[in-house]
């Protein structure tokens, strides 16, 4: 039996020895926003936030998980209001085929949790293990400076 | 001869309505705006193929060859069938029936059966109650397999087998021969003041799409179900139907979501045809998806292709005459690999005005995973090859590089010597862009830092489809009534946004908001045909499709709110959600009355004439052609060889910009992916395996690689494209491998003959000239190849020549 706290939420689940976080959310808790590209921490696309750090989720097995908080694409909005990472995506177009999107989304607020204001060259440090064949990052790295202004502005 | 039908090529004209109403021009047309889909993917909620489950779905795992080349002598899988949990396990008996992409290539089966081509071909398929299962049954599998003799490269492909050839019923390991000549290119070389000749090396590439393919099939009173992540659902409804000997009526395809294709996922795949065979025997639900290894071994990527190409000219720089070979390393099977034979010598003539031409090309089998299309499907290579070619005929002209393109480039409204139809072409317009953005005339001159420019073309949509037929190419159907709008249509959004283009067009037809309209697409049980995600065919096709059934409605809105004011249909405003005095809904409520059900259909074929009628004529044509230029700014170091990228300006002939935000995704997109290619990526072999079959092995560039891109449009409004749109997902990748190349000589002084270009060919060409010897890497010759004799094509007469 794993526990787990999860986008706020606690919940309890079956799990096989060396089970992945990764495979305990897209097939036992059907949160199927984390996505597998690799399956070895190659591509990013599993990335989600433990006590606010990106993590791989496909490298992180729930016995390391004890009373930390995880949060993933589904956790991302405050409810119906999304966050303004979200929203930067949405209208620049950092989202293609969007299969890297979930784990670029938590990468991006991991670093701007940490840095309100990053340069365009931090920005890419962040995202610099998330893998995306679609935007050539252009417009991923346009969307983070525009959703820090944006949470900067914010009163 | 039969007349062409009306939907073949048809002009809808470049505004709303074609001018039938009042109108205050665009209103969704050319603004930037979201895509439709994006909600679902920023917040986790879209469904693609792996995300879906049934209850009771059986997993499904492949065991793959481990030889390169090898006979099957006996399969036992006694033991596996035998496991606790396994409900079934197929081997190559079970699917004999063969089939392949295009209907002249019917060279794969999904479990081979008498021998392996390639490591990772599958071999027996295990179905489980879960995956674990699954994949211990595997190991319980005996093979007994007789090693061959492997075939590595396309020099040894051209000698006679050392056991066997890879296919039986070829003559050694050659798969396709082409050799067309248009004019008199003896003649031409004759004439010319200088004749230059090159070789050039463009290295194999993956998708690496970060999805990896997954689908899952369901049998259920007697109709088949596949929902996967597929390039083109109506292609695989067909290959299913075949194999598994089922009408038509009996299959449906539904193309998921889909996390990014570039061509890996236009070929039926072998899982597809597995999990659907396998639900058929079973009833259960079968799901397969595919490791990234797995991925690797599935490849139809690009095609490694050396390449030869000799080009006379006068001494003002006009191009008297152009030959150019190809042997291209087409991997285990067919694959597309017969029309990307014919797409590497297709284009030359669509970019410069080349009076005669000989195109010869080869594709050879090796034992190596299969190659196909991938973005700019055989292009990228010859474009590398020719915009090189003609920077150092430049060099022997004592001309500069970009004047003698220009005085060759072809004009708009012309024939090219192999029958292209050329209408609009911004060829010169993106040429002025990038060159003037850029500064490329006045760059600064430097060791170590430099500048390239390249120009290319490509086409919107192949002018004919992958099996013979004079059906339309796409089709749309259009449900308007009191509960609101739906367009169906088969088209797949692979993430550029083709649903979003569908929406937008008919939006803007009906005077409507986007999100007023729904999208259905991509279900062949649900959506009219549309032959899929290639060739850059998608908006040209389908948009103009959707604008043939959507201008159907619209007139009927039109003539309700004419005969309700009184007033004509063109003294009408359509827009905002009305119809002159009418609101959409009335309007809509007022031609139901009348009519009943409102429905339309739209389709869309390519026009006749575009191409000429010579063998290999189907590969090349397109109803219209897109334009790039790109210039790139860089330093490459003397001392280690590393390059770094600067700035890349690419310039695009857009037709017209139905959306900035869409357009601009696709113009990075292409940038990221030629500058991988041209600097990183390379799907290469050690000992007869894979080199690098994992993201972490196999180099791309990440967010920290990618320099500044900035865009320039160029606005042509072709005659037949969707309000005059064409294509952006393939050409603006073309002109920036050989722009990096040409760079790279500018900032050091050494050609590098091949790509990817790695720090050690740099040193290399710059050890070689500082031994006295040619400045260059790259491949030596061209291998001796067993061309026929060329068909002689007789080009266009001048009175045809304009368009």
């Amino acid at each position: 039996m794993v526990r787990l706290r999860l986008n706020g939420e606690d919940h309890e689940t079956l799990a096989r020895s060396g089970e992945t976080l990764l495979e305990i959310l897209r097939e036992r808790l059907g949160l199927t926003g984390t996505k597998h590209g690799c399956e070895v921490g190659e591509c990013g696309a599993c990335t989600v936030l433990v006590d606010g750090a990106p993590r791989l989720s496909c490298l992180v097995l729930p016995e390391q998980l004890a009373d930390a908080e995880v949060t993933t694409v589904e956790g991302l909005a405050d409810g119906a209001v999304l966050h303004p990472l979200q929203t930067s995506f949405m209208r620049l177009g950092a989202s293609q085929c969007g299969y890297c999107t979930s784990g670029m989304l938590l990468s991006a607020k991991a670093l701007l949790d940490e840095h309100p204001d990053p340069s365009n060259a931090e920005i890419r440090e962040a995202l610099a293990g998330n893998v995306c064949r679609c935007t050539g990052y252009a417009a991923i790295v346009d969307a983070v400076a525009d959703a820090a202004e944006t949470l900067r502005d914010a009163p | 001869m039969r007349p062409p039908p009306p939907w073949a090529g048809r002009r809808l004209g470049t505004e709303p309505g074609d001018g039938d109403a009042l109108s205050d021009g665009f209103q969704v047309v050319g603004k930037a705006l979201p895509r439709l889909d994006a909600l679902g993917k920023v917040t986790g909620a879209t469904r693609y193929a792996d995300d879906l489950s049934w209850p009771g779905t059986l997993a499904c795992v492949l065991l793959r060859s481990p030889h390169p080349h090898a006979r099957i002598v006996a399969v036992d899988t006694a033991a596996a069938a035998a496991t606790k949990g396994v409900v079934a396990v197929l081997t190559g008996a079970d699917l004999p029936v063969r089939y392949g992409a295009i209907a002249t290539s019917q060279d794969e089966a999904a479990l081979a059966s008498d021998k392996v081509r390639y490591v990772g071909e599958p071999v027996v398929a295990v179905a489980a109650v879960d995956e674990v299962t699954a994949r211990e049954a595997t190991k319980k599998i005996a093979v007994d397999y007789e090693v061959l003799a492997p075939v590595s490269s396309i020099e040894q492909a051209l000698l006679a087998p050392a056991d066997e050839p890879i296919h039986e019923g070829t003559k050694g390991n050659i798969h396709r021969l082409a050799a067309l000549e248009f004019g008199d290119v003896d003649e031409g070389f004759a004439v010319a003041d200088v004749v230059r000749e090159d070789v050039f090396f463009y290295e194999g590439s993956n998708h690496l799409a970060m999805e990896e393919h997954s689908a899952t099939a369901i049998f259920a009173d007697g109709q088949l179900t596949l929902w996967s992540s597929t390039q083109a659902p109506h292609n695989l409804h067909r290959v299913l139907a075949k194999v598994l000997d089922l009408p038509m009526t009996r299959v449906r395809v539904v193309a998921t979501p889909h996390g990014g294709g570039f061509g890996g996922k236009v070929d039926p795949a072998a899982h597809e045809v597995v999990v659907s065979k396998l639900a058929v025997l079973t009833g259960r639900p079968v799901k397969c998806t595919l490791s990234r290894e797995e991925v690797f071994y599935n490849h139809r990527g690009r095609h490694p292709a050396l390449m030869w190409v000799r080009t006379g000219a006068a001494r003002d720089g006009q191009i008297t005459a152009m030959h150019f070979r190809v042997a291209l390393d087409g991997g285990a099977l067919a694959s597309l690999g017969a029309a990307t034979t014919y797409y590497t010598g297709a284009l030359q003539p669509a970019t410069y005005d080349i009076p005669a031409y000989r195109f010869e090309a080869c594709r050879v089998f090796t034992n190596k995973a299969p190659c196909g299309p991938k973005r700019g499907h055989g292009t990228p290579q010859p474009r590398f090859a020719l915009e090189i070619h003609l920077d150092k005929l430049a060099e022997d002209l004592g001309m500069d590089p970009v004047a003698l393109r220009r005085c060759n480039y072809v004009r708009p409204q012309s024939r090219t010597v192999n029958w292209l139809r050329i209408t609009s072409c911004g060829i010169e317009e993106v040429t002025e862009k990038v060159l003037a953005a850029s500064g490329f005339a006045t760059r600064s001159r430097r060791v170590g830092h430099g500048q390239g420019f390249a120009v290319s073309a490509y086409l919107c949509g192949a002018g004919f489809p992958m099996y013979p037929s004079q059906l339309p190419h796409s089709e749309v159907g259009l449900k308007v009534d009191r509960g609101g709008v739906t367009v169906f249509c088969g088209a797949t959004d692979i993430g550029q946004g083709s649903d979003t283009v569908l929406a937008t067009v008919v939006a803007e037809e009906l005077g409507l908001d986007r999100a007023d309209v729904r999208v259905v697409t991509a279900d062949t049980g649900l959506t009219p045909v549309d032959l899929g995600s290639y060739s850059s065919r998608v908006t040209f096709m389908a948009g103009n499709a959707a604008i043939d059934a959507a201008r159907k409605i619209r007139t009927l809105l039109l003539e309700e709110a004419a005969r309700t004011s009184g007033l004509l249909a063109h003294e009408l405003r359509v827009g905002d959600g009305r119809f002159g005095p009418l609101s959409f809904e009335q309007a809509v409520e007022a031609a139901e009355e009348r009519h009943g059900a409102l429905s339309a259909s739209g389709s869309y074929a390519p026009p006749p004439g575009i191409s000429g009628e010579f063998r290999g004529s189907a590969v090349g044509p397109g109803p219209a052609y897109t334009y790039s230029a790109a210039v790139v700014d860089l330093d490459a170091d003397p001392t280690t060889g590393e390059v770094l990228v600067h700035k890349v300006w690419v310039a695009h002939d857009i037709g017209r910009l139905l959306n900035p935000v869409l357009v601009r995704g696709q113009m990075d997109g292409n940038v990221y992916m030629a500058l991988a290619e041209a600097l990183m990526e390379s799907q290469t072999y050690r000992k007869d395996l894979l080199h690098h079959p994992s993201v972490l092995e196999y180099k791309t560039p990440l967010a920290t690689d990618m320099p500044a891109i900035e865009h320039l449009y160029v606005e042509t409004i072709d005659p037949e494209g969707p309000y005059g749109a064409k294509e952006v997902g393939q050409g603006p990748f073309l002109p920036v491998v050989p722009a990096v190349v040409s760079a790279i000589h500018d900032a050091l002084g050494v050609w590098v003959d091949e790509v990817p270009v790695t720090p050690e060919k740099i040193l290399r060409a710059l050890d070689a000239r500082d031994r006295g010897a040619l400045g260059r890497a790259g491949p030596k010759r061209f291998p001796a190849v067993p061309f026929p004799p060329c068909i002689k094509v007789e080009p266009p007469h001048a009175a045809t020549a304009r368009v």
